[in-house]
This record gives C-alpha cells, sequence and structure tokens, in this order.
C-alpha cells in the first residue's frame, strides 16, 4: 500500500484553483442560461397550439429521459458534423444549459399553472395581452414561487459540471487528472477535487438560502 | 440517417443495455442497504450514530458522482482497494445513491404524522414496536415516490461508469460514435434503450405506489 | 354607453344567462343583485370578455365587445377595449411581487406608455382618493383586506377607463372594513363615473344606484329604480329574496 502523500496536492493547487475557476464559469453560465431555455420551453409547454406543445413535452421527455453523459456526447460529437465548431466549454455550457433548462423548465412549467387565475383575469382586465401578462405577472410570481426547486437543481448542475471533464473541458475534474498525469497521486487529487467541490456546493446552498429568503412571496 | 447502421450495432446496444440494468439493480439493492441503517443513524438520538450519518450524507451528496467513482477506482489501489472496473461501479454508485435515498427513507419516517406515534406510545408500545408496527407501514408508502425518484436518477447516473471504462449503455455509444462518425444515430439508439428502461421502471414505481394508497 | 343586448350563455348543459338584455347610461349607475348562481357575476364579466357568451352583442361607448374578429386581430381588439374598462374583483388579484405604487403604475407605463414621474405623480394622487397615501411602497401582503380592495381600485382607475365594473367587491371583506371601500365608491360616483355594481349589500346599494336590476336563474326577474325596487317590488320572487336579506 502506497502511503498517501496530501502535499502534492498543495504544491499543485494552482492547477486544482485553475480548474475550480473554470467550474464556477462554466456553472454560472448554464445556470443563468437554463432559466432563459426554461421560461421559453415552459411557455411552449403551455402554447395553446396543440403541434407547439406536443413537440415540446416530447423533446422534454427525451431529455429528461437520458443521461447528461450521452447529451454531451451528442453535442460535443454531433456539433462539428452540422458545421458548427465551438470550443469544449461552449459545447459543455450547452449541454448543461439544455439539460437543466429542461428540469427547470418542467419545474417552472408548474410554477406557472399554480399562479391562481385571479391574476391573469386582473392582468388582463387591466388591457394586457397574454404575453405581457407572462412577462410582468405570471412568470415573475412563478419564479418566485418555485425558486427552492430551481435552486436544488442549480446544485445539482454543479455537482454534474464533472462530466464535461470527459469531453475534455478544462474544469476542475479535468485539472485534477491533468495533475494526476503528472504526479501519479490519484486518490489525493480526486480527494481534493472532491473537497473543493464541497467547498463550492457549500457556498452555493449558502448563497441559495440567502436568495430565497429576500424573493419569497409570503402570502 | 443510417438506419442500416442502427441495426447493425443494436445487438452490442441491447447487450450494453443489459449491463446498464444489471449495474443499476445492484447498486439499487446495495443503496437500500446502507440506506435504511443510516436513515435510522440519522433519526437515532445517540450522538454516535447521528453524526457520522450525517457526515456520509453530507459528503456523498455534495460532491460530484463522478469523482467519487474515480476515488474508488484510480485511487483505490493507494489505500489497498484494488477492484474490477464492474465492482468499482456498483460500489461507487451504491454509496452514492444510498445518501439520497437516506435523506428520503428520512423523510418518509419523519412525515407520519407524529400523532401516530403518540397514540400508538400511548397504548404502550414501547418506541421500537411503535416503529415497527404503525410508523414505518404507513411510511413504506411515503417513500416509495422518493425512493423511485433516486432509482431514475440512478439508472441515469450509471451511464458515469462509463468513465472507468464499464462496457455499458453511454460507453458503448461513445465507442460507436468514435469509430462510425454517427453520433446521431447512436445517441438515437442509445437514448430509445434508456427511456424503455427509464419508463418500464417508472411505471413499475407507479404499480407499487398504488398498492400502498392508504386513505389520506 | 353599456348595451347589453340578448345575451346567452350556458356552461355545459347548465343555461346561465337566459337573453338579457340592459342598457347603462353614460354616468350613471347599475347595480344588480340576485340570488347565488343567478348569472350576475357571469354577466359583468362577459363584459370585459373575462366570459364568453354564446350568443348576443356587448356594447361599450360604441364599441362592440365580442366583436366578429378572429385571432391576433380579436386579441388586439379586446386588449384596447379592455383599457377603457376598469375592474375590480371579490378577492382583490393584487400583484403580490410588486409595490403598492407598482401596482397602480405597471399598466399605464407598460401600456399608455406614460413616462415613470408621470405615472408616479397620478398614482399618488390616486392613493390619496383612497386615503392610502402612505402605503405607496408597501407589498400587498403587508395590507388588510380593505386596504387591498382601495388599491384594487386605484389600480383600475389608473387606466383612466370610461365603465368601472365591480364584481362583489365587499363579499370577501370583513364586516368592520367594508365601509372604508364604500365610502370611495360612493366618492366614485359623485364625479358621474359610469358603474356597474354586482353586490349583496343591499342598503349600500339603494344609497348609490340610478336603476337596480333582480336577476335569477339567468333572467331578469324585475328592473327599477331603488325606491321602487327596494320598497315596493312587484314580483313574488324579489319579494322573496328581500325578505330572506333583510332578514339577517
Amino acid at each position: 500500500m502506497q502511503g498517501l502523500e496530501f502535499s502534492v496536492v498543495f504544491e499543485n493547487m494552482n492547477i486544482l484553483l485553475q480548474g475550480m475557476f473554470w467550474t464556477v464559469v462554466l456553472c454560472s453560465s448554464a445556470s443563468l442560461l437554463s432559466i432563459v431555455v426554461a421560461v421559453v420551453l415552459a411557455m411552449t409547454g403551455i402554447s395553446k397550439l396543440k403541434p407547439v406543445r406536443s413537440a415540446t413535452l416530447f423533446f422534454l421527455w427525451v431529455f429528461r429521459g437520458t443521461p447528461l453523459l450521452l447529451q454531451l456526447f451528442l453535442f460535443y460529437f454531433g456539433l462539428p458534423q452540422v458545421g458548427l465548431y465551438l470550443s469544449p466549454i461552449i459545447t459543455g455550457i450547452i449541454g448543461l444549459t439544455l439539460h437543466f433548462g429542461v428540469y427547470n423548465a418542467d419545474v417552472l412549467r408548474a410554477g406557472i399553472l399554480g399562479v391562481e387565475t385571479g391574476q391573469h383575469e386582473a392582468s388582463r382586465s387591466l388591457g394586457l395581452s397574454y404575453f405581457q401578462t407572462m412577462r410582468k405577472v405570471i412568470i415573475p410570481q412563478a419564479l418566485r414561487n418555485v425558486s427552492p426547486a430551481v435552486g436544488n437543481n442549480l446544485i445539482a448542475l454543479l455537482k454534474e459540471s464533472s462530466l464535461v471533464s470527459i469531453i475534455t473541458v478544462p474544469e476542475l475534474t479535468l485539472s485534477a487528472q491533468r495533475a494526476i498525469s503528472e504526479t501519479f497521486r490519484p486518490f489525493e487529487f480526486y480527494f481534493a477535487a472532491g473537497a473543493l467541490y464541497y467547498v463550492v456546493n457549500w457556498g452555493l446552498e449558502f448563497i441559495l438560502q440567502r436568495v430565497e429568503a429576500r424573493t419569497a412571496l409570503t402570502r | 440517417m443510417d438506419y442500416e447502421l442502427i441495426l447493425r450495432v443494436t445487438p452490442f446496444f441491447a447487450k450494453a443495455a443489459w449491463t446498464t440494468v444489471v449495474v443499476s439493480f445492484l447498486s439499487f439493492a446495495l443503496g437500500l442497504s446502507i440506506a435504511f441503517p443510516a436513515a435510522f443513524c440519522r433519526l437515532s438520538q445517540n450522538r454516535f450514530l447521528q453524526i457520522p450519518s450525517r457526515v456520509y450524507v453530507s459528503v456523498f451528496r455534495g460532491t460530484p458522482c463522478l469523482i467519487q467513482l474515480f476515488v474508488i477506482y484510480f485511487g483505490g489501489p493507494q489505500i489497498g482497494i484494488q477492484l474490477e472496473p464492474f465492482m468499482a461501479g456498483v460500489l461507487g454508485l451504491g454509496i452514492n445513491i444510498g445518501s439520497y435515498m437516506t435523506e428520503s427513507i428520512r423523510g418518509a419516517i419523519l412525515a407520519v404524522s407524529r400523532g401516530q406515534t403518540e397514540a400508538s406510545r400511548s397504548l404502550g408500545l414501547s418506541k421500537f414496536q411503535a416503529m415497527r408496527k404503525v410508523v414505518l407501514p404507513q411510511a413504506a408508502g411515503l417513500m416509495i415516490s422518493p425512493l423511485g425518484v433516486n432509482t431514475i436518477a440512478l439508472i441515469k447516473g450509471s451511464s458515469l461508469v462509463s468513465a472507468i471504462s464499464v462496457l455499458e449503455l453511454a460507453y458503448t455509444a461513445h465507442r460507436f460514435t468514435n469509430s462510425t462518425y454517427r453520433p446521431f444515430e447512436m445517441f438515437i439508439l442509445a437514448s430509445t434503450f434508456y427511456l424503455v428502461i427509464i419508463t418500464l421502471t417508472s411505471k413499475a414505481i407507479r404499480n407499487l405506489n398504488g398498492r400502498f394508497a392508504y386513505e389520506k | 354607453m353599456i348595451s347589453l343586448k340578448d345575451i346567452w350563455k350556458s356552461f355545459g348543459d347548465n343555461q346561465v344567462l337566459k337573453g338579457i338584455s340592459l342598457e347603462v347610461e353614460r354616468g350613471k349607475i347599475l347595480v344588480i343583485i340576485g340570488p347565488s348562481g343567478s348569472g350576475k357575476s357571469t354577466l359583468l364579466r362577459s363584459i370585459n370578455h373575462l366570459e364568453t357568451i354564446d350568443r348576443g352583442e356587448i356594447w361599450v361607448d360604441g364599441v362592440q365587445v365580442n366583436a366578429p374578429l378572429k385571432g391576433r386581430k380579436f386579441e388586439k381588439h379586446i386588449n384596447r377595449v379592455r383599457q377603457e374598462m376598469g375592474m375590480v374583483f371579490q378577492h382583490f388579484n393584487l400583484f403580490p411581487h410588486m409595490t403598492v405604487m407598482e401596482n397602480i403604475t405597471m399598466a399605464p407605463m407598460l401600456l399608455k406608455k406614460i413616462p415613470r414621474e408621470k405615472a408616479d405623480a397620478r398614482a399618488r394622487g390616486l392613493l390619496e382618493k383612497v386615503d392610502l397615501a402612505d402605503k405607496m411602497n408597501c407589498y400587498p401582503v403587508q395590507l388588510s383586506g380593505g386596504q387591498k380592495q382601495r388599491v384594487a381600485i386605484a389600480r383600475a382607475l389608473a387606466m383612466e377607463p370610461k365603465v368601472m365594473l365591480f364584481d362583489e367587491v365587499t363579499s370577501a371583506l370583513d364586516p368592520e372594513l367594508i365601509g372604508e371601500v364604500n365610502k370611495v365608491m360612493k366618492r366614485l360616483a359623485a364625479e358621474h363615473m359610469t358603474m356597474l355594481i354586482v353586490t349583496h349589500e343591499m342598503r349600500f346599494a339603494a344609497e348609490v344606484a340610478d336603476h337596480v336590476i333582480f336577476m335569477a336563474d339567468g333572467v331578469i326577474i324585475e328592473e327599477g329604480p331603488p325606491e321602487e325596487i327596494f320598497s315596493n317590488p312587484t314580483h313574488e320572487r324579489t319579494r322573496r329574496f328581500l325578505f330572506e336579506v333583510f332578514k339577517s
């Protein structure tokens, strides 16, 4: 049994921190974009046009029922074939955005349907159109109501972001692998990477708690 | 769309799908066997039982599953654990999903109203008897849904073991995409298998849930 | 001002409105009374098209509300028409994620493109009119029922409507809060706003109405000036209803 030497970790900390930086960048971008995607898909999912609604629900069903890794492969190998030569990071962001956009869309759709009809009626009776009503009255309330669930999805996103290392995105997990290829100490570095994820996770949970407290609609 | 290719490689995917099912099932079983004791420890008043359980849940829910798998498979040898990909995969997935299942079970037990415990204790049942005869049977019905969610997540999470060379669906999709340069066909093939597995599992879970529906 | 011609509506098998016709002149106040299920709320809500009707015509200030337009054209038409009418609901329906001020200024700023300063100034004026000037920056959750309803009235007035529709606006209020809302409505009446009020409050109706309609089972049983209807109703049904109401 080899001895464990965590000092290597501290010597190579900058590699890990660099990776952590990209993880944070990746996750922040994907989080924000996934909410945009979620709003769009939530709206098309309740569209009065049956083909639009059905197509959306089918799309949601497929992307909910397949692993993120598979979807990442699709984008990583598939996009170049349709002429889109994107860097691994952008591909990773796209993959994460779509995957979590789908999860958040389901949550948001439930939230939208949960806003009482009186809100629609009051807004429409003032003369606002359907889309103006959605934009100004319904969606803001829906987002606040489902923010805990969205928050959970953001935490999941942080952890699942480790998968993009498999499509060569230089985030924390891949950085750990880089360090390992030079020092041959997988246990120490993966352990350290795990610890860093844990810390970031804890920070994210803390931030989310504060955000939820601020935006919750106490009725 | 190369249909001929799809037909040609389907047998490989079917075999890989079976591996996915086996891996998922074994991890599920492992996770559940860890989760029940862990849930009880978590609910116990005893500090020495509660704290390790809380740490377990916090650590394994708070770090990526991929990292956990890598620690076990690549890092294991350093601490004397040398496992084959398949075993390492099942172990890693099982321990990981176990932490989520612990919370599902704990949640269900807590959800059984306190009134039930009070009523049974006031009839003279011991804590243990109350748990066994009154709380757990009701909690059982409540935990099926959350455990079901965990299980579906597990099936999708099983794709991670492709990263430690277990020959399941995701690995096969990756391998054939690399050799045929037809990512869309491979995605469609692999996702079909995943969707079938997951849909069947969801149905089974719903069925099971139905059997437990008490009056509210 | 408001003209309803032969309105029919059913919910499935249930015929809720059976050939209702009525007129409201500019500056006048019409009050509709009747038992639950008589169709009075449905009738009111069909005026600004929150309910669709099966047959009949609804005219407000020379414009047909239920115009035979389709799709986008109808959407644009109805949005414009609704801007000329104000509605106040039984359950207030204030926007919980906006302050009182924002509730009032949102529609004028968005739909009439009124600049913020002007919208804010108008809102402040309206809040003074409903005796709530100090609650400008509060959120609806911080207000009592009566206060919420007065904000709702201000919100509807902010669009400078030609007609105000009131759908049982005090039915959900604690008794001691009803007076403050009635006071505001009386003020509006004195300013000659055209108002259509559905209510259970007979005393208030008697004080404020120019014309009263008694509805039951989807038809107008009786109508006339308040003195006639309340003191000397002709129909047995009307008498029975008023008896039950004044008993409590």
